[in-house]
Order: structure tokens, then sequence, then C-alpha cells
């Protein structure tokens, strides 16, 4: 009897804990937001007109969706395990935008065409990213590393220091909004909702996840390793282009810079978003609330006056900080 | 001479095959002062590379090298050259951030790119306030130093070989070096024995940092200048010598005289691309493209193991 | 091992001593009521079965692990539930040899000797290094021919083994006073395991101690003067060896009670389909069949299993009907996805089978796991909970729901019994005469003699290569030992 009541105690204890564990794992995105939420209100404290509240959530809702488009890229890229990570984000944006905008030329009439560029150029980048982790068996980092050197010249190359200029239509749209949400942000909820179900719902979330924590296993279990690592490379490079396309348009044109401060963001809303670094356990709503914490961070260092130095310097202690208080002690062998 | 033998001779011949190029591009490069030209910027890119062995060695990896050298040489052509009191001790302080930094990546288990990665806006960010516009100068005996008429050889090649040659008895001849590539072959083996793992890392970090700070200062002495942007592109050359030299991204397997050898072969790979008159748009790309190829070429020497 | 000669000074004094020692994780208790000592010039076998508290037991001893209650006392300085314990075992002098290998595969061989040997002098240390762990092999292994400045990874792993046994009696700044070998022999081959056998019995008339875990019982019998017997996390028998016979050890282990009369009469009468699968190495299976592959553990059996599974699905596309599924023995490297609940690591292989096109049927999933939840006994109330919040038995359960919920003909099993509880065990037996009935193809690589003996044809192997095919009545202990055994007896 007393060994059963022993059992029963046991359970319940080990229930308690597992429920625990659960709901700290869901606090761990949530505290994206309340970080967001927090560092939003203090700096409305130094910004004294009425409107600031409204436009500075705008801003921070229209830049925010830039990071959570590359993303979500990055989060399944992560979600592939340890030593998975795409550092060619920002020169795939790059060369996206910039062949897409030379493509087009100003001319309205060519958007769709346009589109699917800044798309092809992002597949193109993937495959070649994974080709050299498959064929040549480079480690991810380094491989996509050097890959983005090459996608850096040939952006170099086709865009010779011009700036050229988005079609009208895309420059309005990527700048304006739908009912007080700038369309931006429409588009990465939507890109963040498709993510949230192939992450949790598809057959393939499934797949990337079971890759992530445990390739051998999940390759004995039937799992298409292979193809299931391409898509993920493909896809992440698919909206890196995306994402450069829409910046290109927003900013008035395509910029051999504007992708560099993504290769840091993408992965710093992945881990400040509650994903695990180690692979095989993503969340996509942490990627919103850590986008938004990481613009809002940047506005209020620059709401307060200080520099681009010290800027830079708090940018980089918080991400370290937020990373090692998030950090789930106890890696996975 | 078997495959292994191969693997080892691979970068001495990379970087012999690189020259002979080189010099028959260019004839008049085959003499002190041609040699002191090609390899000008060979030291502080050797000593970077052997830092990034450093953590390489421990199964880590460091993406804010490039940074951290910038600022090391931001703070060098200031207030060492000003204040050397003040100096020294931010250089001081800056070598235990690093050993810092290792311990805790180790103690809260955190990915060291993604700290690094962090790590990197700091030193930037550092730099920048230190250092907002490209200026500051050498100190003296740093200048003389870099630039001294040593016989034979020129310093840009003496260096190099002194640095591979004290790394190497540093880390494959030592007991320290022996505990350090052990954390990299198998962390528990060395726990089980007794030994912090926590301070050795904390070891590696630190000892990453102030080659590091030696790297800095020595860009300094050559360029007699600073800015916050200086080397930048250290992170990525870093990790490219040490792959080119032979070693291994996990494992524990690193060679430092390989990752000296790297670090001569990638300095020479940026001459020879521009003896070729390659355009400027190419430069960057091209060295992508090299790395690419190096790693490729190491492929048909690593025995061929089970991806999965 | 002059050096040792001191020890026998201390004769009267134990090298450690446990009373009461008790060790838990959680719930599960590993080690209860566990008394023990050792002399100096005592070697003591330690056997039982898989999961018996074997390897916690020798962790207490090592002070790698601090028993959750109980007394340890290492050479009469008390030391109780306290973290220093592995310093304490090591300054006394207590050594260990680990299954897993615990060199760092990068180092020397003379390298590796210096991280266990914490004080070593600076100076010279290499060539020092060097002579130590050179004297330490040529005294164990007379002829051995291994180079102290080779990398370890280079050395095949019979090599490795020896280099790191040679390690572990290496004459330090502490002598070796007892030595904890776990399974020193198992990639030795007969003469060199010899060696090290007579080496030991040397050691032990020197006044060393040795703890000696090994699953042959042959060696224990020939070098152990006294034999722990354990089950279930207690020692339940603790004599000299001269107490013991074969069989009586057998017994007090707790054999598995062998298979039921009426499987024996079913498996006599059964008849099979097709060839469905051939490997190049001669392996093969009829539909219907359960194959066993028999040897000792590490000769290969594990490596062709993963290739045939692997030959036979890909990389690249997940097939609605797949030839083969896998079983995993080592749960944890080949099986478990460890943060998933147990209903996602049940689905797995199934997804593709039960969906169609490109989203999960959930309601499938989780009819699929309440099927399987009742039909082989996974013991929890929520599937939805954690698949690492169950016992290692009920884990295994889910690999097995896992693989047997596909529809693939052949099922591919590495050895996926281990630390499984006997009525687990009885069920799946069962489960898998019956899917063999249905005819569906097992592959089954079992280090256990039970097992093998619940097949219908026998393959086994050894050191990489099938040596015999056994079938029917062919099948006997006593043929699988032989066989297996084969080159030792001839090299004796």
């Amino acid at each position: 009897m007393k060994m059963i009541e022993n059992k029963i105690d046991a359970h319940a204890t080990h229930s308690a804990l597992v429920r625990g564990l659960v709901s700290f794992a869901k606090k761990q995105w949530i505290w994206a937001y309340f970080a967001a939420g927090a560092t939003y209100f203090v700096t409305l404290l130094v910004v004294p007109t009425g409107g600031g509240a409204g436009a500075l959530l705008y801003a921070a809702l229209t830049f925010a969706s830039f990071a959570v488009i590359v993303g979500v890229g990055q989060m399944f890229v992560v979600t592939l395990g340890p030593g998975n990570v795409d550092l060619s984000i920002p020169a795939t944006m790059t060369l996206a935008g910039t062949l897409a905008l030379k493509f087009m030329d100003t001319d309205s009439s060519l958007v769709v065409p346009g589109i699917l560029i800044a798309i092809g150029v992002g597949l193109a980048c993937g495959l070649f990213n994974f080709s050299l982790i498959l064929v040549l068996r480079i480690p991810p980092i380094i491989a996509t590393l050097s890959s983005s050197f090459l996608f850096q010249s040939l952006a170099i190359w086709s865009n010779r220091g011009l700036r050229i200029k988005p079609p009208e239509v895309l420059a309005n749209f990527s700048t304006g909004g739908f009912g007080g949400v700038p369309n931006v942000a429409i588009i990465a909820v939507l890109v963040s909702i498709v993510g949230w179900f192939v992450l949790e719902r598809a057959i393939a979330g499934r797949w990337i996840s079971a890759v992530g924590q445990n390739q051998r296993a999940a390759r004995l279990a039937g799992v298409p390793v292979n193809a299931v690592r391409l898509g993920v490379y493909t896809g992440c490079a698919v909206l890196a282009g995306l994402t450069g396309f829409i910046l290109a348009c927003f900013s008035g044109g395509a910029n051999l810079n504007m992708g560099t401060e993504y290769m840091l963001m993408s992965i710093a809303v992945v881990v400040i978003g509650g994903s695990s670094i180690a692979g095989g356990n993503s969340n996509v709503p942490g990627i919103w609330g850590a986008a938004l914490f990481m613009f809002l961070i940047v506005s209020m260092l620059n709401s307060y006056g200080l520099g681009a130095g010290v800027r830079l310097m708090l940018t980089g202690l918080i991400i370290v900080s937020v990373v090692a208080l998030a950090s789930r002690t106890g890696r996975r062998p | 001479m078997n495959r292994e033998h191969l693997r080892a001779l691979l970068p001495f011949m990379s970087l012999a095959i690189l020259l002979a190029a080189v010099f028959y591009m260019q004839p008049r490069a085959m003499s002190y002062f041609g040699l002191n030209l090609l390899f000008n910027l060979a030291i502080p890119v050797a000593l970077a590379t052997v830092a990034q062995m450093m953590i390489l060695m421990i199964n880590d990896i460091d993406l804010s090298i490039g940074t951290f050298v910038s600022f090391c040489a931001c703070v060098t052509a200031t207030f060492v050259q000003s204040d050397p009191v003040i100096g020294y001790a931010i250089l001081a302080g800056a070598i235990l951030v690093y050993a810092g930094m290792g311990a805790i990546i180790h103690v809260r288990k955190l990915p060291a790119i993604v700290v690094t990665l962090g790590m990197s806006f700091f030193w930037a960010g550092m730099a920048i306030l230190i250092l907002p516009s490209p200026g500051g100068s050498a100190p003296d005996w740093l200048r003389t130093m870099m630039t001294a008429k040593t016989p034979f050889l020129p310093v840009a090649i003496i260096a190099p070989i002194i640095i591979g040659l004290s790394m190497h008895y540093f880390v494959k001849r030592s007991a320290l070096g022996v505990l350090l590539r052990g954390v990299g072959g198998n962390e528990q083996a060395i726990e089980r024995s007794g030994w912090s793992v926590l301070r050795l890392k904390a070891v590696a970090y630190g000892i990453a940092g102030l080659l590091c700070v030696l790297s800095g200062m020595a860009l300094v002495g050559l360029a007699t200048s600073a800015d916050a942007n200086i080397a930048l592109r250290y992170t990525l050359l870093s990790i490219a010598g040490v792959i080119l030299g032979g070693g291994e991204f996990t494992g524990g397997r690193v060679s430092p005289i390989g990752a000296v050898v790297g670090a001569l072969t990638l300095t020479l790979a940026a001459s020879f691309l521009s003896f070729l008159h390659l355009s400027s748009d190419w430069q960057i790309g091209a060295q992508g493209a090299i790395l690419i190829l190096v790693l490729a070429a190491r492929l048909i020497f690593t025995r061929r193991e089970a991806t999965i | 091992m002059i050096q040792n000669k001191k020890v026998i000074g201390t004769h009267e004094v134990p090298i450690i001593t446990l009373a009461e020692v008790a060790v838990s994780f959680g719930a599960v208790k590993a080690l209860s009521d566990v008394d023990f000592r050792i002399m100096p010039g005592e070697c003591v076998g330690v056997v039982g079965h898989n999961g018996a508290g074997k390897s916690t037991f020798v962790n207490v001893i090592n002070g790698r692990l601090s028993p959750t209650s109980g007394i340890v006392n290492y050479a009469g300085d008390n030391a109780q539930a306290d973290f220093r314990n592995a310093d304490r075992a090591r300054t006394v002098g207590i050594r260990s040899v680990f299954q897993e290998l615990s060199l760092c595969p990068n180092l020397t061989v003379l390298e590796n000797l210096r991280i266990p040997y914490r004080n070593m002098p600076l100076k010279n240390w290499r060539k020092e290094a060097g002579q130590v762990v050179k004297k330490s092999l040529d005294e164990i292994f007379p002829g051995n021919g291994i180079n102290p400045y080779s990398v370890v990874a280079d050395l095949p792993i019979a090599e490795r083994q020896m280099v790191e046994i040679a390690i572990a009696f290496s004459q330090r700044d502490i002598d070796a006073r007892l030595v904890i070998l776990d399974e020193p022999t198992s990639s030795l081959d007969g003469s060199i395991a010899e060696q090290l056998l007579s080496y030991i019995k040397r050691f032990c008339e020197e006044g060393g101690s040795i703890i000696f875990i090994s699953h042959m019982l042959g060696e224990i019998f020939d070098v152990a003067t006294r034999i722990v017997v354990m089950k279930d996390g207690r020692i339940i028998d603790d004599n000299l060896v001269s107490k013991f016979s074969r069989d009586t050890l057998v017994d007090a282990m707790g054999h598995v009670v062998p298979d039921t009369p009426e499987i024996q009469v079913a498996k006599k009468n059964r008849s099979f389909g097709e060839e469905v699968l051939r490997m190049e190495n001669g392996l093969s299976a009829r539909k219907g069949e359960i194959i066993g592959l028999a040897g000792l553990a590490g000769h290969g059996q594990a490596e062709v299993l993963a290739a045939c599974t692997l030959a036979r699905s890909s990389d690249w596309l997940a097939s609605r009907n797949p030839q083969v599924v896998f079983v995993a023995g080592d749960r944890a490297r080949d099986g478990l996805m460890p943060l998933w609940s147990i209903m996602r690591n049940l689905s797995l292989q199934t997804l593709v089978e039960f969906s169609r096109g490109f989203w999960i049927n959930r309601i499938k999933e989780a009819s699929l796991a309440d099927r399987w939840h009742s039909k082989i006994g996974i013991k929890t109330d929520n599937l939805m909970n954690p698949i690492l919040s169950l016992s290692g038995g009920n884990q295994q359960k889910v690999l097995f729901s896992r693989a047997l919920a596909s529809s693939a003909p052949i099922v591919v099993m590495d050895d996926p019994m281990r630390g499984v509880d006997v009525g687990t065990k009885m069920e799946v037996y069962r489960m898998i005469r019956s899917e063999a009935e249905k005819g569906r193809t097992f592959l089954w690589y079992s280090t256990e003699t039970d097992e093998i003996l619940e097949c219908d044809r026998v393959f086994v192997f050894r050191e990489g290569e099938i040596v015999s095919e056994l079938t029917g009545d062919e099948i006997t202990e006593d043929n699988l030992l032989r066989t297996s055994f084969a080159m030792q007896e001839s090299i004796q």
C-alpha cells in the first residue's frame, strides 16, 4: 500500500514539475513582450508630444516587421540544431533587393516579375548554401559566411554604387499602411502565421524539430533529413530575399549595406524570442516580442540622446545578458 | 606518405603555390623589401588567427574577433600612446572581460556564436566611443619595432615564425596546452580527472584576448593610426586561417603552425588578387571563393566519415 | 610494481567501505542498502543483469556519485555525502576504466596520461610520460608495439582500450591501489585479454585490488577472489569465488525464465514466405521470419542494422509505404526526441502514413497514440507528458509503438531490450510473435541469449563478419557461445 502511495506521490510531484517547466517555457516568450512593453513606456517618458505614443508604435511595428520576416527564416534554420545558422542573410537581402530593383528600373508594370526575381535570387542563394553544406560538407556557419561574400560581390558588381529607385507603387505600398497598421507589418504577420502553422501543424515542422533534436534518430525514423535541411535553408534565403526586396522599396532604393544589421538581428530575435539555439525547440510569437524589443531599445537609447557608440555597446550588452538570463541550463548532449 | 601527411602539408603547399604565382607575376617581389611588402599585414592577421584557434580548440567560435581587434587598435592609438598606464589598464581589463566571457559561456551553457556576436556590438561601440573618427597615432616604440630592419629576413616573415613556434610550444608541448586540447577532445574526461573545465575555458578565452590585444597593437604599429572598423575583416580571416591551416571546428584538433601559415596564405591571397588587377567589386567575392576552394580541397584529404 | 609493495603494509585497513549506501535519482532507487568493503589484494568480480545497479555501484566507489544516504569510507577516512568524494577516491589511489572510452581522441597516448596524472612534474614531462606509459603497456601487454607518440584517434579500438587500461595502472605520484575495470575486455581479442587477466592476478598478488565487471563469467571465475552479485540495485550475494559455480551464479543473478513451451511449439510449426531481404554479407530474411543477430556486443551487428535501415529509406523522400522501420536500443542516440511529448515521439515514423498532404491529421495522431497507449501499456496518465518523464522501459515501449504502428514489412531492432523489465519484455516478445505470424519480418540484434533463443534463424557475428548461421534446433546457448567465442578458444 505504502509503495503505491509513494508512486502516486512521485507521480504528482513529477507532473507538477512538468507543468512548471511548461509554464516556464511559455514565460520565455511572454517575457520578450514584457520587455518590449517596458521599453516602450520608458521611451515615451522622454517623448513629450501627444502623437509620440502612436508614432513610436507605428515605427516600431514597421521596423520590427523586417526583423520578423528574416527572423522566421532564421528560426527554422536554428531549429535544425547546433551549428545551424544562416549568416548569409544580409548578403542575400542586398543581392535580391539590388537585382529586383535593377530589373524593374522604376517601372511599375514590372512589379510582379520583380517580386519573382527577388524570390528567385533567394532560392538560388539557399540552394547554393545548402550545396556547400551537403556536397562539400562545410559547417553551415562557414558555408553561409563564405557564400555571403560571393553574394555581396555579386551585389556590388551589379549595383555599381548607384541607388536605383523602386517603382512608385511599391514605394508607396511599403511605406503606407492600412487601417493604422503599416503594410509591411501586415506582410510580416502573414509570414509569421504561415511560419507558425508550418512549425506547429505541418509534417515539415515536426521533421524540422526532429532533425534539430537528434538528426540520427530522425533519419532512422524515416525523416528525409536532407530534404528537410534543403527546404529550411532555401526557405530562409527566400524570406531573406523577400525582406531585401521590401526593405529596398521601403528605404527608397537598394543599398549595399542595407542588410548588415540583420545578421545579428535575425539571430537575436530568435534567441530572445525564447527559441533554443541548441535546436529542436522554437516558437514564432516570441520573434515578434523580441523584434519590437530590439527596435524599441535602439529608439529608447536614441531618444535619450546617446551616441552611436553607447547605443552599439548597450545593444550588445543587452543581447548578451538576455541570452545569459534566458538560457535553459542543461545543454543537451 | 598517407592522406594524413598530405593533409598536414596542404597549408604549406597552398602557400608555396600562391607564392610561386606571385613571384611569377611580379619577379621584383622576390626581395627583402618585396617580401616585407607582400606580408606586411601578416603579423596582426597571424595573431588574430591563433587567437581564434584558441577558441576553436575548445569547440567554441568567436565572431567578435574583428571588432575586438579594432577596439584594441583604437585603445593603442589613443590611450597607450598618450597615457600608457590607463591604456594598458584598459587592455588588461579587456582581456579579463574575454576570460569572463568564456566563463559565462561555460557556466550558463550559452552558445558561443550568439554571445560573441553580441559582444562584437559591445566592442564596436567601445571603439567608436574611444575613437569616433579615424585617427590617433602609434606609440613610437611600437612603430620602431614593427618597422625594424632585421637581417636576412624582414620582420613580416620573422614575427609570424616566432608566433607560430611559440604557440606550437604552448599548445602542443606544454601541459596546459594538452589540457586545453583535451577540453576540445573529450570534456568529460578532463572533468572526471578533477580539472576545472570552467577555469580551463576561461584561460583559453583569456589567452585569445591577449593575442587579440597584441594583434591590435601590431596593427597600429604598421598602420600608424586606427579607426573603429580597422580590423572588421579579421573575424572571417581568422576562422579561415585556422581551417586553412588544418584545424577543425570541433574535437580540439588544431595546428598553431598551420594556422600561422594559413594566415600568411590569406594575406598573400589579398596581395595576389590586387596583382591580378581584379576589379575591386570582386575582391570580397574572391576571398569567399578562395575559402570555399580550400575547404573543398580539404575534403579530398579527409577520411570519409559517415554523415549521419 | 615495487611501488605497490608499501601497500601491503596496510593489509588490515580496507581501501573502501560502503555502509548502508543508497542512491536515488528522483523517485528511482538505483542503489539501496549496499554494504561493501574491499581489502588490499582482493579481486572482486561484480556480476548482474543490465540495470542491476553495477555502474551506479562503481560510480559511488570512485566518487563520481555521492550517495543519497549511507557512509562511504576511504581507507579509514570518513566521507559522507561529500562532494569531494572524487578527490578522496583519487588520493587513496582508486582509478577506473570505463566501458565508454574516456580518452581524448585528439591527443597522443602520452598526453592522455597527463590528464589523470594531476601533479606530474612539469620539467621534461613528455619524456617522462612516454616512458611511464610505455612501461605500463609493456608490463600488462608484452609485445604490444603501441607507440606512445601516436594520436589516439589513429589507433584501432582494441589498442585504444589497451592504452586506457595501461594508463589506469600506470605509475604516478599516488600509486594505484584499487582499479575498477568495467568490461575491460569487450574490444580485446583472446590473447590480449589473457595478458590482462594474468596481469590482474599479478597486481593482486602484490597487494593491489581490483573491481572487475564483466558479463563473461569465465573471466570472472578466472581472476576473481570474491564475487558480488547485484540485482535491482542491491547486493544479493557476496561470497568467495569457491562458493559459486557457473550455474549457481547464473541462478543468483536471476536468470530470466526462458520462453514458454507454447511459443516453442508455435515456432517449430511455422513456415515462411519469400525472401524479402538479402545483404552482401550474407544476411537474409524471409517474410514472417524472426532473424536473430548474435555474437558478442560490438562485433558489427548494430552497424549492419543501421546500414540496412539507411539503405532501405531515403535522405530525400519520406515514403507512405516504408520498407523498413527501426527500433533503437541506444535510445538517447538513435531513438528519442528528448524535447517532445510521448505522443509526438510515438507518431514520428507514421506521420506521412496517416496524414494526407502537408498538414498533420491531429485527430488520427491522437487516436493512434491512444491505441498504442493501451495496446502496449505505456505507463502514463497523459500522452502529452514529456517523453523523458517516462522510465527507460516505457520509453522503449514508445519506440516500439513508433515502429510497429508503421505498415513497413521489415522491422529492425537494435538490442531494444536494454534496461527493460521482465514484464515488458514478455509483452514485447508476444507482440513480436504475433506480428511475425501476420507476415512481418524482424531483424533482431540482442546481447541477451534468451532473446536470441526466441528467433527462427540466427546469424552469429564476430569482428564484423557473419561467422555462422543457426536454424531451428541448432539455436542453443551452447552453440551461440561456441561460435561467438571460437577464436578465443583456438588461441588458448
